[in-house]
Protein backbone atom coordinates (compact mmCIF):
# COMPACT_ATOMS: atom_id res chain seq x y z
CA UNK A 1 0.00 0.00 0.00
CA UNK A 2 2.60 2.74 0.95
CA UNK A 3 5.08 1.05 -1.44
CA UNK A 4 2.39 2.13 -4.53
CA UNK A 5 1.37 5.33 -3.04
CA UNK A 6 5.03 6.41 -2.61
CA UNK A 7 6.07 5.21 -6.14
CA UNK A 8 2.84 6.61 -8.26
CA UNK A 9 3.82 10.18 -6.25
CA UNK A 10 7.48 10.03 -6.86
CA UNK A 11 6.81 9.06 -10.46
CA UNK A 12 4.37 11.66 -10.63
CA UNK A 13 6.45 14.30 -9.46
CA UNK A 14 9.31 13.57 -11.89
CA UNK A 15 7.06 13.55 -14.78
CA UNK A 16 5.89 16.55 -13.40
CA UNK A 17 9.19 18.49 -13.38
CA UNK A 18 10.28 16.86 -16.75
CA UNK A 19 6.68 18.38 -18.42
CA UNK A 20 7.42 21.72 -16.09
CA UNK A 21 11.44 22.19 -17.29
CA UNK A 22 10.14 21.59 -21.08
CA UNK A 23 7.21 24.41 -20.72
CA UNK A 24 9.94 26.34 -19.64
CA UNK A 25 12.12 24.88 -22.94
CA UNK A 26 9.30 25.53 -25.39
CA UNK A 27 7.70 28.27 -24.32
CA UNK A 28 5.90 29.71 -26.84
CA UNK A 29 5.89 33.81 -27.02
CA UNK A 30 2.48 34.74 -27.74
CA UNK A 31 1.85 37.65 -29.44
CA UNK A 32 1.72 39.92 -25.78
CA UNK A 33 -0.71 42.45 -27.62
CA UNK A 34 -3.01 39.67 -28.42
CA UNK A 35 -3.10 38.51 -25.11
CA UNK A 36 -4.48 42.15 -23.48
CA UNK A 37 -7.09 42.74 -26.24
CA UNK A 38 -8.37 38.93 -25.47
CA UNK A 39 -8.48 40.95 -21.64
CA UNK A 40 -10.36 43.93 -22.83
CA UNK A 41 -13.13 41.47 -24.34
CA UNK A 42 -15.81 40.10 -22.78
CA UNK A 43 -14.82 36.69 -22.80
CA UNK A 44 -18.11 34.52 -23.60
CA UNK A 45 -17.08 33.67 -26.65
CA UNK A 46 -20.36 34.74 -28.34
CA UNK A 47 -19.03 34.65 -31.87
CA UNK A 48 -21.25 37.54 -32.48
CA UNK A 49 -18.35 39.44 -34.25
CA UNK A 50 -17.92 36.40 -36.88
CA UNK A 51 -14.70 35.49 -35.31
CA UNK A 52 -14.19 31.97 -33.48
CA UNK A 53 -14.57 33.28 -29.79
CA UNK A 54 -12.69 36.15 -27.99
CA UNK A 55 -9.18 35.07 -28.97
CA UNK A 56 -9.31 34.68 -32.74
CA UNK A 57 -11.22 38.20 -32.36
CA UNK A 58 -8.41 39.43 -30.35
CA UNK A 59 -5.77 38.46 -32.74
CA UNK A 60 -7.82 39.75 -35.73
CA UNK A 61 -7.62 43.14 -34.24
CA UNK A 62 -4.06 42.96 -33.55
CA UNK A 63 -3.42 42.24 -37.31
CA UNK A 64 -5.77 45.22 -38.01
CA UNK A 65 -8.00 42.77 -39.94
CA UNK A 66 -11.26 44.40 -37.67
CA UNK A 67 -12.66 47.22 -36.61
CA UNK A 68 -12.62 47.74 -32.91
CA UNK A 69 -16.63 48.53 -32.88
CA UNK A 70 -16.72 44.43 -33.38
CA UNK A 71 -17.96 43.65 -30.47
CA UNK A 72 -21.63 43.81 -30.32
CA UNK A 73 -22.00 42.80 -26.20
CA UNK A 74 -18.77 45.06 -25.24
CA UNK A 75 -20.86 48.16 -26.47
CA UNK A 76 -19.16 51.03 -26.44
CA UNK A 77 -16.97 50.94 -23.56
CA UNK A 78 -15.25 47.66 -25.14
CA UNK A 79 -14.87 49.64 -28.20
CA UNK A 80 -13.24 52.74 -26.55
CA UNK A 81 -10.98 50.51 -24.92
CA UNK A 82 -10.04 48.24 -27.79
CA UNK A 83 -9.27 52.16 -29.71
CA UNK A 84 -7.81 53.25 -26.44
CA UNK A 85 -5.18 50.17 -26.68
CA UNK A 86 -5.02 50.30 -30.47
CA UNK A 87 -3.96 53.96 -30.89
CA UNK A 88 -6.71 54.22 -32.94
CA UNK A 89 -9.62 56.41 -33.69
CA UNK A 90 -12.86 55.08 -32.70
CA UNK A 91 -15.88 56.05 -34.12
CA UNK A 92 -18.62 54.44 -31.98
CA UNK A 93 -21.57 56.73 -33.20
CA UNK A 94 -22.72 53.16 -34.47
CA UNK A 95 -22.10 51.62 -31.67
CA UNK A 96 -25.65 51.07 -29.38
CA UNK A 97 -24.83 51.28 -25.78
CA UNK A 98 -25.66 47.93 -24.88
CA UNK A 99 -28.85 48.61 -22.85
CA UNK A 100 -28.20 45.37 -20.40
CA UNK A 101 -29.73 42.98 -21.83
CA UNK A 102 -31.19 39.62 -20.72
CA UNK A 103 -32.92 36.39 -22.64
CA UNK A 104 -36.36 35.56 -21.75
CA UNK A 105 -38.55 32.74 -21.86
CA UNK A 106 -42.09 33.10 -22.91
CA UNK A 107 -43.92 30.11 -21.10
CA UNK A 108 -46.65 30.02 -23.17
CA UNK A 109 -44.51 29.74 -26.36
CA UNK A 110 -41.58 27.32 -25.54
CA UNK A 111 -42.04 24.11 -26.63
CA UNK A 112 -39.11 22.64 -24.81
CA UNK A 113 -36.93 21.85 -28.25
CA UNK A 114 -33.54 22.28 -26.08
CA UNK A 115 -32.44 24.31 -29.37
CA UNK A 116 -31.42 27.28 -26.78
CA UNK A 117 -29.63 26.07 -24.32
CA UNK A 118 -27.45 23.69 -26.39
CA UNK A 119 -26.17 27.36 -28.12
CA UNK A 120 -25.87 29.01 -25.02
CA UNK A 121 -21.99 29.78 -24.67
CA UNK A 122 -22.41 30.40 -20.88
CA UNK A 123 -24.64 28.01 -19.79
CA UNK A 124 -27.14 30.28 -18.74
CA UNK A 125 -30.67 28.33 -20.00
CA UNK A 126 -31.90 25.55 -17.90
CA UNK A 127 -34.31 22.82 -18.94
CA UNK A 128 -34.72 19.31 -20.07
CA UNK A 129 -36.73 17.85 -23.49
CA UNK A 130 -40.20 19.18 -23.46
CA UNK A 131 -39.98 21.16 -20.43
CA UNK A 132 -40.10 25.14 -20.27
CA UNK A 133 -36.91 26.46 -20.07
CA UNK A 134 -35.81 29.01 -17.95
CA UNK A 135 -32.71 31.47 -18.15
CA UNK A 136 -29.96 32.46 -15.17
CA UNK A 137 -30.21 35.73 -15.11
CA UNK A 138 -26.70 36.08 -13.29
CA UNK A 139 -25.26 33.65 -16.32
CA UNK A 140 -26.72 35.17 -19.27
CA UNK A 141 -24.68 37.71 -21.60
CA UNK A 142 -27.66 38.12 -24.05
CA UNK A 143 -25.43 37.31 -26.55
CA UNK A 144 -28.70 36.93 -29.06
CA UNK A 145 -27.74 33.07 -29.55
CA UNK A 146 -31.05 31.70 -28.54
CA UNK A 147 -33.07 33.86 -29.78
CA UNK A 148 -31.89 33.19 -33.68
CA UNK A 149 -32.69 29.13 -32.99
CA UNK A 150 -35.80 29.52 -31.35
CA UNK A 151 -38.47 28.06 -33.33
CA UNK A 152 -41.27 29.44 -31.94
CA UNK A 153 -39.77 33.02 -31.14
CA UNK A 154 -40.17 32.03 -27.17
CA UNK A 155 -36.99 33.80 -25.99
CA UNK A 156 -36.18 36.65 -26.92
CA UNK A 157 -33.51 39.47 -25.45
CA UNK A 158 -35.64 42.35 -23.47
CA UNK A 159 -34.50 45.19 -21.29
CA UNK A 160 -33.61 44.50 -17.81
CA UNK A 161 -36.20 46.00 -15.96
CA UNK A 162 -34.78 47.91 -13.18
CA UNK A 163 -35.63 47.50 -10.00
CA UNK A 164 -34.06 47.29 -6.45
CA UNK A 165 -32.20 43.82 -7.05
CA UNK A 166 -30.71 45.08 -10.98
CA UNK A 167 -29.50 48.01 -10.56
CA UNK A 168 -25.73 48.86 -9.56
CA UNK A 169 -23.54 51.41 -9.07
CA UNK A 170 -22.46 52.80 -11.93
CA UNK A 171 -18.74 51.50 -13.05
CA UNK A 172 -15.81 53.55 -12.29
CA UNK A 173 -14.90 56.45 -15.09
CA UNK A 174 -11.07 54.99 -16.23
CA UNK A 175 -8.58 57.06 -17.80
CA UNK A 176 -9.53 55.43 -21.44
CA UNK A 177 -13.27 56.30 -21.73
CA UNK A 178 -12.30 60.06 -20.46
CA UNK A 179 -9.25 60.34 -22.89
CA UNK A 180 -12.02 59.05 -25.28
CA UNK B 1 18.46 -8.58 -37.82
CA UNK B 2 15.73 -10.34 -40.08
CA UNK B 3 13.50 -11.17 -37.28
CA UNK B 4 13.61 -7.54 -36.48
CA UNK B 5 12.27 -6.88 -39.86
CA UNK B 6 9.82 -9.36 -39.71
CA UNK B 7 8.64 -8.17 -36.53
CA UNK B 8 8.11 -4.28 -37.68
CA UNK B 9 6.36 -6.04 -41.09
CA UNK B 10 4.25 -7.79 -39.52
CA UNK B 11 3.00 -5.06 -36.68
CA UNK B 12 2.79 -2.51 -39.48
CA UNK B 13 0.53 -4.37 -42.22
CA UNK B 14 -0.23 -7.91 -41.19
CA UNK B 15 -0.95 -7.71 -37.49
CA UNK B 16 -2.14 -3.70 -38.77
CA UNK B 17 -2.97 -1.50 -35.36
CA UNK B 18 -6.55 -0.15 -36.78
CA UNK B 19 -7.64 -2.55 -39.40
CA UNK B 20 -6.82 -6.12 -37.51
CA UNK B 21 -6.87 -5.05 -34.00
CA UNK B 22 -9.47 -2.04 -34.37
CA UNK B 23 -7.74 -0.20 -31.95
CA UNK B 24 -7.63 3.87 -32.35
CA UNK B 25 -10.50 4.07 -34.56
CA UNK B 26 -11.18 7.60 -33.09
CA UNK B 27 -8.45 9.67 -34.73
CA UNK B 28 -8.59 7.05 -37.84
CA UNK B 29 -12.38 8.55 -38.74
CA UNK B 30 -11.80 12.03 -36.96
CA UNK B 31 -8.39 13.06 -38.56
CA UNK B 32 -8.76 11.33 -41.99
CA UNK B 33 -10.13 14.23 -44.03
CA UNK B 34 -7.17 15.40 -45.35
CA UNK B 35 -3.58 13.55 -46.17
CA UNK B 36 -1.19 16.23 -44.33
CA UNK B 37 -3.18 16.55 -40.98
CA UNK B 38 -2.97 12.83 -41.29
CA UNK B 39 0.19 12.29 -41.64
CA UNK B 40 1.28 14.97 -39.21
CA UNK B 41 -1.18 13.07 -36.89
CA UNK B 42 0.41 9.63 -37.50
CA UNK B 43 3.74 11.34 -36.69
CA UNK B 44 2.98 12.81 -33.58
CA UNK B 45 1.21 9.36 -32.54
CA UNK B 46 4.34 7.48 -33.65
CA UNK B 47 6.45 9.62 -31.52
CA UNK B 48 3.85 8.99 -28.23
CA UNK B 49 3.75 5.30 -28.99
CA UNK B 50 7.20 4.90 -29.75
CA UNK B 51 7.73 6.22 -25.93
CA UNK B 52 5.22 4.67 -24.30
CA UNK B 53 5.83 1.48 -25.13
CA UNK B 54 9.64 2.22 -24.21
CA UNK B 55 8.80 3.94 -20.84
CA UNK B 56 5.94 1.32 -19.71
CA UNK B 57 8.20 -1.33 -20.37
CA UNK B 58 11.29 0.07 -18.47
CA UNK B 59 8.31 1.28 -15.71
CA UNK B 60 6.95 -2.43 -15.79
CA UNK B 61 9.79 -4.20 -15.22
CA UNK B 62 12.00 -2.01 -12.92
CA UNK B 63 8.93 -0.47 -10.84
CA UNK B 64 6.33 -2.52 -11.03
CA UNK B 65 7.52 -5.98 -11.04
CA UNK B 66 9.92 -5.60 -8.42
CA UNK B 67 7.63 -3.94 -5.98
CA UNK B 68 4.75 -6.26 -6.80
CA UNK B 69 2.56 -3.58 -7.77
CA UNK B 70 1.54 -4.71 -11.22
CA UNK B 71 -2.11 -3.86 -10.12
CA UNK B 72 -1.61 -0.22 -10.68
CA UNK B 73 -0.17 -1.13 -14.27
CA UNK B 74 -3.24 0.53 -15.93
CA UNK B 75 -2.80 3.43 -14.35
CA UNK B 76 0.88 4.14 -14.54
CA UNK B 77 0.83 3.64 -17.80
CA UNK B 78 -2.15 6.16 -18.30
CA UNK B 79 0.18 8.94 -16.10
CA UNK B 80 3.29 8.31 -18.87
CA UNK B 81 0.91 8.54 -21.36
CA UNK B 82 -0.77 11.64 -20.59
CA UNK B 83 3.01 13.35 -19.67
CA UNK B 84 4.42 12.27 -23.52
CA UNK B 85 1.07 13.61 -24.85
CA UNK B 86 1.58 16.87 -23.00
CA UNK B 87 5.00 16.92 -23.85
CA UNK B 88 4.37 16.45 -27.51
CA UNK B 89 1.52 18.69 -27.48
CA UNK B 90 4.05 21.91 -26.23
CA UNK B 91 6.80 20.58 -28.95
CA UNK B 92 4.42 20.60 -31.66
CA UNK B 93 2.85 23.75 -30.14
CA UNK B 94 6.28 25.51 -30.63
CA UNK B 95 7.47 23.88 -33.58
CA UNK B 96 4.06 24.19 -35.80
CA UNK B 97 1.36 26.38 -34.51
CA UNK B 98 -0.80 25.99 -37.76
CA UNK B 99 -0.23 22.22 -37.32
CA UNK B 100 -1.26 22.82 -33.58
CA UNK B 101 -4.18 24.73 -34.81
CA UNK B 102 -5.51 21.99 -37.32
CA UNK B 103 -4.76 19.22 -34.80
CA UNK B 104 -6.56 20.86 -32.45
CA UNK B 105 -8.76 18.84 -29.99
CA UNK B 106 -7.49 15.61 -31.50
CA UNK B 107 -3.60 16.79 -30.21
CA UNK B 108 -4.77 15.92 -26.20
CA UNK B 109 -6.93 13.37 -27.50
CA UNK B 110 -3.65 10.87 -28.24
CA UNK B 111 -3.60 10.56 -24.58
CA UNK B 112 -7.51 9.00 -25.11
CA UNK B 113 -6.39 6.69 -28.18
CA UNK B 114 -6.32 3.17 -27.17
CA UNK B 115 -4.20 2.16 -29.33
CA UNK B 116 -1.35 3.79 -27.03
CA UNK B 117 -2.57 1.69 -24.22
CA UNK B 118 -3.26 -1.12 -25.66
CA UNK B 119 -0.10 -1.85 -27.37
CA UNK B 120 1.84 -1.46 -23.68
CA UNK B 121 -0.71 -3.80 -22.53
CA UNK B 122 -0.07 -6.29 -25.29
CA UNK B 123 3.24 -6.21 -24.88
CA UNK B 124 2.92 -7.25 -20.78
CA UNK B 125 0.66 -10.05 -22.17
CA UNK B 126 3.11 -10.92 -24.60
CA UNK B 127 5.82 -10.93 -22.31
CA UNK B 128 7.77 -9.14 -25.05
CA UNK B 129 11.32 -8.25 -24.29
CA UNK B 130 12.36 -4.53 -24.38
CA UNK B 131 14.09 -4.41 -27.95
CA UNK B 132 10.40 -6.22 -29.22
CA UNK B 133 8.23 -3.99 -26.92
CA UNK B 134 9.98 -1.41 -28.92
CA UNK B 135 10.36 -2.36 -32.02
CA UNK B 136 6.66 -3.74 -32.20
CA UNK B 137 5.42 -0.32 -30.73
CA UNK B 138 7.06 1.64 -33.67
CA UNK B 139 6.06 -0.73 -36.40
CA UNK B 140 2.38 -0.74 -35.00
CA UNK B 141 1.96 3.21 -35.06
CA UNK B 142 4.14 3.33 -38.34
CA UNK B 143 0.53 0.84 -39.51
CA UNK B 144 -1.50 3.19 -38.11
CA UNK B 145 0.45 5.90 -39.95
CA UNK B 146 0.52 4.33 -43.15
CA UNK B 147 -3.61 3.03 -42.63
CA UNK B 148 -4.14 6.94 -41.54
CA UNK B 149 -2.72 8.54 -44.87
CA UNK B 150 -4.15 5.82 -47.35
CA UNK B 151 -7.63 6.50 -45.87
CA UNK B 152 -7.56 10.19 -45.84
CA UNK B 153 -6.34 9.74 -49.54
CA UNK B 154 -9.12 7.93 -50.07
CA UNK B 155 -11.54 10.07 -48.10
CA UNK B 156 -10.26 12.91 -50.27
CA UNK B 157 -11.14 11.08 -53.48
CA UNK B 158 -14.56 10.06 -52.35
CA UNK B 159 -15.38 13.88 -51.16
CA UNK B 160 -15.13 14.59 -55.15
CA UNK B 161 -17.14 11.11 -55.96
CA UNK B 162 -21.00 11.73 -56.07
CA UNK B 163 -21.82 10.08 -53.43
CA UNK B 164 -25.78 8.45 -53.01
CA UNK B 165 -27.45 10.78 -50.20
CA UNK B 166 -28.37 8.15 -48.30
CA UNK B 167 -24.47 7.07 -48.08
CA UNK B 168 -22.85 10.53 -47.65
CA UNK B 169 -20.94 11.83 -45.24
CA UNK B 170 -19.97 9.43 -42.58
CA UNK B 171 -21.69 5.88 -43.67
CA UNK B 172 -19.23 5.74 -46.80
CA UNK B 173 -16.41 6.25 -44.91
CA UNK B 174 -17.46 3.69 -42.61
CA UNK B 175 -18.00 1.44 -45.89
CA UNK B 176 -14.57 2.61 -46.77
CA UNK B 177 -12.85 1.90 -43.79
CA UNK B 178 -14.81 -1.58 -44.19
CA UNK B 179 -13.09 -2.62 -47.29
CA UNK B 180 -9.57 -1.25 -46.24
CA UNK B 181 -10.18 -3.59 -43.87
CA UNK B 182 -10.49 -6.37 -45.92
CA UNK B 183 -7.85 -5.60 -48.20
CA UNK B 184 -5.66 -5.67 -45.33
CA UNK B 185 -6.33 -9.08 -44.85
CA UNK B 186 -4.46 -9.81 -47.65
CA UNK B 187 -1.15 -9.08 -45.77
CA UNK B 188 -2.10 -12.10 -43.73
CA UNK B 189 0.21 -14.80 -45.80
CA UNK B 190 2.52 -12.61 -45.72
CA UNK B 191 4.44 -12.90 -42.50
CA UNK B 192 4.85 -17.44 -41.76
CA UNK B 193 3.84 -17.72 -38.84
Amino acid sequence: MITAIASLTILGAILGLILGVAARVFRVEGNALVAELTDILPGSQCGQCGFPGCSGAAQALAEGHAPVTLCPPGGRAVALALAAKLGVEADVSGVQDARPMIAEVREELCIGCTRCFKVCPTDAIMGAAQQIHSVFREACTACGKCEAVCPTESITLQPVQLTLHAWYWHKPVTQTTIAA
Amino acid sequence: MSEYLLLLLSTALVNNVVLVKFLGLCPFMGISKKMDTALSMGLATTFVITFTTAGSWLLEHWLLIPLGIEYLRILTYILVIAAVVQFTEMVIRKVSPPLYQVLGIYLPLITTNCAVLGLPLLNVQEKSGFAVSLIGGFGSSVGFTLVLVLFAGMRERIALASVPPAFSGAPIAFITAGILALAFMGFAGLVPH
